[in-house]
């Protein structure tokens, strides 16, 4: 197990004279994830991603309005079957989503270790921390409507009960920084709850979201449910934000200097906004399992809804 | 509510009937005189607005029956039962209520407040300032950091208690002052609002000293200072469902009442005198909208709440984008009341009224469309009709009127458009023949049937006593139906199937749903909506989440 240092750099930034004896290695390209399938760019576009210290790393695809559009339909498509899911179901799902991550470790440590600039077992922690966050938001799927559940004492001959009900298509804008750790726990409160999820990932850090939705595609999330769309944040947040068709938004990940445009665009169909910390989240530890893991990210997507029913013979 | 055996009976002849009704003495002022529906004649006055002529009785040249044989008019009269306007005394100007104490605008400015039901000014009202925003906001913020917001939970509680108290020993004051300024009937203002303001107060009085076991795992802390905006349909409930979590949860606020109905939220700033509450934790402004606007935009305000129409609760989202203030909106709604074929007919009729005529239809979660099933439509709707020919419109003083005027001008002028649109694009009117006083602000309760999902009276949410009936056949399509609409509010289901309820409700996107019931409301039940109908709930332990910050403990 290495102790220190950097990870060993794959990518574009390998050095390119291969001895006779060195495998030449099969470099992957990184797609959108939409609906179930990865899609380029309609708009036949990419960017390069750079690791922490500058060197290239990968093409990513530079997504499009029309991939947003089309991430949007694609969730809005999935709710029905997700919000139906028993919440034992959709726990399950969400489980076995950690189960593949686990799987994955080693992938994703070397993805965080060059995204983040990270050492290998900084970057194992960010890692290892963030399928223990999944498996803590899979095990709410079923206790979230007992805690913000309730039955209400009214003074007159009515059962009257309130529930939460998922929001329905969730535009994530996730974490600009922590590649992997803060897009799952701002991801992960989103789907338990039973909503659909169209994410932005990180603009510089990307390719740890796009392996997400390689995990993802090969879990048990039916497709639609998650979509990630990669690119350039001033191209997509304001599209997502603009949405009619999108509920609302989690605005983590979008700069201070953008938020007030964002905040106005989603007024528009009374997107249910969360904000990140006042000044952005550059400081914020996603490492603190009691300020980065809460039940309130959970029900910051929820609806509740009250239902009355007459008492009589 | 009604009680039709309270009247004389009469099988004489729907003429004689008439010039009963004319010999009746008249209402004090511009009672309505209760006229029965007489469809074999014209009415004297049968036109709502302009160029609309209504349909009376069935719509056809056959009038109601009433079981009584043919040609009757309904058998029944009823006197005039006003209810005293002596305990209200009115001032002749009110100013604004800052600081625990009644304060000019500093702009020197006045509007006058009229009577809906007469169109009488009842008093000048103080029209604020930016200076006045500003000062109000500012004695809100000293007294949440000197008084209020470090006072412990058991004291904040007893002022709540206090009010709530005060609220119910002044019932009938608070009834008829709402009752006059916003032209609701004054059996709803005396049996449904004020009880439930102090009901409200009742309730939040209780979680002040009990916050830390609201929210496991969590510390509540109060926001700070709250900007409240509230709606002209219920004036002094939409005020206690604003303060009363509020104050609970250790926040001051600076309440706007709407232009038209600010009188008893200036009452209600005599209450807090009468209970000590310490200066500056309630301070209430008054003016128009834009005052509103500007209340909220002030940067010293944490936390905006609004009640009213979606495209004003827009342009406060854009008014305090990206300034970090915490936000709730209580919007507007379209209703579905969806009767299934199992129904009990008679309640159905009974919720459907309850749902488009409570308060005019003025209310943000009135069952303006209604659903029902196609195999019962024609009985329904007949049984509706009749109910509707029941129903007293006129003075909102008179103890037996069930609808009373529409509050404004605006409104009114708005209602009359939509109905007019309604017809225009092909659907059915009905109303009821009754007369309407020569003043103030009337419609007639209207029913349209064969109404278009497109229409603009399935889309557009009237806030008045117009009900659009839309037919459907399965359950599949009513649900369609239901949740065709930008809005999600709330919703009715009529059906005796148990197991129906449960799964349409499921599937209903709206906050609050009445299963064989409509227009329920309750402190301790949590109230808002989904979709364009606003976020935040009022009212229950999740209303009092629009007032705190969680803390980790």
């Amino acid at each position: 197990m290495a102790t220190q240092g950097k990870a060993p750099r794959r990518g574009v930034a390998e050095v390119a004279l291969p001895s006779p004896a060195a495998r030449v290695t099969v470099r992957k390209t990184y797609k959108l994830y939409v609906g179930g399938a990865f899609p380029r760019s309609e708009s036949g576009r990419s960017y390069v991603v750079r690791a922490a210290d500058g060197a290239p790393l990968a093409n990513a695809v530079r997504g499009s309005r029309k991939d947003v559009r089309d991430a949007v339909r694609a969730a809005r498509a999935a709710f029905p079957g997700w919000d139906a899911a028993t919440a034992m179901l959709r726990g399950q799902v969400l489980y076995r989503v950690a189960e593949l991550l686990e799987g994955r470790r080693d992938q994703f440590e070397a993805e965080v270790a060059d995204a983040e600039g990270l050492s290998v077992p900084a970057a194992r922690e960010q890692v290892e921390r963030a399928i223990d966050r999944w498996v803590w938001y899979a095990g709410w799927a079923d206790k979230i409507s007992q805690v913000l559940g309730t039955v209400n004492p009214v003074a007159a001959p009515y059962f009257d009960f309130t529930i939460p009900e998922p929001t329905g298509v969730v535009g994530v804008v996730a974490p600009e920084r922590s590649s992997l750790l803060g897009l799952v726990s701002r991801l992960a409160p989103v789907l338990v709850g039973g909503n659909c999820a169209v994410l932005v990932a990180s603009e510089g850090r990307p390719l740890p979201a796009v392996t997400l939705g390689e995990v993802l595609a090969t879990s048990d999330v039916p497709p639609g449910v998650v979509n990630i769309v990669t690119g350039y944040r001033r191209e997509l947040v304001p599209v997502l934000a603009a949405h009619m068709d999108v509920n609302a938004l989690d605005a983590w990940g979008v700069a201070a200097d953008a938020l007030t445009a964002v905040e106005t665009s989603a007024v528009e169909n009374v997107k249910r906004v969360a904000r990140g910390p006042r000044g952005g989240d550059e400081r914020f530890d996603w490492l603190d399992d009691r300020r980065a893991q809460r039940p309130e990210w959970i029900a910051a997507f929820l609806e509740l809804k009250t239902v009355w029913h007459p008492m009589g013979m | 509510m009604t009680k039709p055996d309270s009247g004389p009976r009469s099988a004489a002849p729907a003429g004689s009937a008439s010039s009963a009704a004319a010999a009746t003495p008249a209402a004090s002022g511009a009672a309505a005189t209760p006229a029965a529906p007489v469809a074999s004649e014209a009415p004297p006055d049968n036109r709502i607005g302009t160029g609309i002529r209504a349909v009376v009785g069935r719509g056809t040249d056959q009038p109601a029956s009433w079981g009584l044989g043919d040609g009757q008019a309904i058998p029944w009269e009823y006197a005039p039962a006003p209810e005293s306007r002596e305990i209200v005394q009115l001032q002749g100007r009110y100013g604004l209520f800052v600081g625990g104490k009644e304060v000019a605008p500093r702009g020197g400015q006045w509007f006058t407040d009229l009577d809906p039901a007469t169109e009488e000014p009842l008093a000048e009202i103080a029209r604020a300032s930016v200076e006045d925003v500003d000062q109000a906001v500012g004695v809100a913020r000293r007294a949440y950091r000197r008084a209020w917001g470090e006072l412990p939970g058991r004291e904040r509680a007893k002022y709540l208690f206090r009010i709530a108290r005060i609220l119910q020993e002044r019932s009938r004051e608070f009834a008829v002052l709402e009752t006059l300024d916003s032209g609701k009937p004054i059996k709803e203002s005396r049996d449904v609002d004020i009880p439930l303001v102090a009901a409200h107060f009742w309730y939040y009085a209780g979680w002040a000293d009990k916050l830390d076991y609201a929210f496991p795992g969590r510390v509540a802390r109060p926001l700070g200072v709250a900007a409240q905006v509230i709606p002209w349909n219920f004036p002094l409930l939409m005020l206690a469902w604003k303060i009363a979590p509020a104050l609970a949860a250790g926040n001051t606020v600076v309440l706007k009442p709407a232009s038209s109905t600010p009188l008893t939220a200036l009452l209600f700033a005599d209450v807090c005198r009468q209970a000590d509450l310490p200066p500056g934790v309630v301070n209430i402004i008054t003016g128009p909208g834009e005052i509103g606007l500007a209340l909220v935009r002030h940067p010293d305000v944490d936390k905006v709440a609004f009640t009213g129409s979606t495209a004003v609760g827009k342009e406060i989202g854009r008014a305090i984008a990206g300034a970090g203030k915490a936000l709730t909106l209580e919007l507007g709604g379209k209703a579905a009341n969806i009767v299934f074929d199992d129904a009990a007919l008679d309640q159905a009729v009974e919720g459907i009224v309850n749902g488009i005529f409570f308060n005019q239809g003025e209310v943000c979660c009135a069952g303006s469309r209604l659903l029902v099933q196609e195999s019962i439509a024609d009985v329904l709707i007949e049984k509706l009709k009749d109910r509707l020919a029941t129903l007293r419109v006129g003075d909102p003083l008179d103890k037996n009127t069930d609808v009373g005027a529409i509050n404004n001008a605006a409104q009114l002028a708005k209602i009359e458009e939509l109905i007019e649109a309604g017809v225009a694009e092909g659907a059915d009117l009905y109303q009821p023949a009754c007369e309407l006083p020569q003043r103030g602000y009337w419609v007639r309760p209207t029913l349209f049937t064969n109404v278009a999902q497109s229409s603009r009276i399935a889309q557009e949410e009237i806030f008045g006593p117009v009900l659009s009936t839309i037919t459907f056949r399965t359950p599949e399509e009513a649900i369609e139906k239901a949740n065709n609409t930008a809005y999600g509010l709330s919703a009715g289901v009529w059906t005796e199937k148990g197991s129906r309820i449960l799964m349409v409700t499921k599937r209903l996107r709206a906050g609050v749903i009445w299963a064989n019931t409509y227009n329920r409301f309750d402190p301790t039940s949590p109230f808002g909506g989904y979709k364009e109908s606003g976020f935040g709930r009022e009212g229950g332990l999740q209303g009092l989440l629009a007032y705190v910050r969680l803390e980790d403990r």
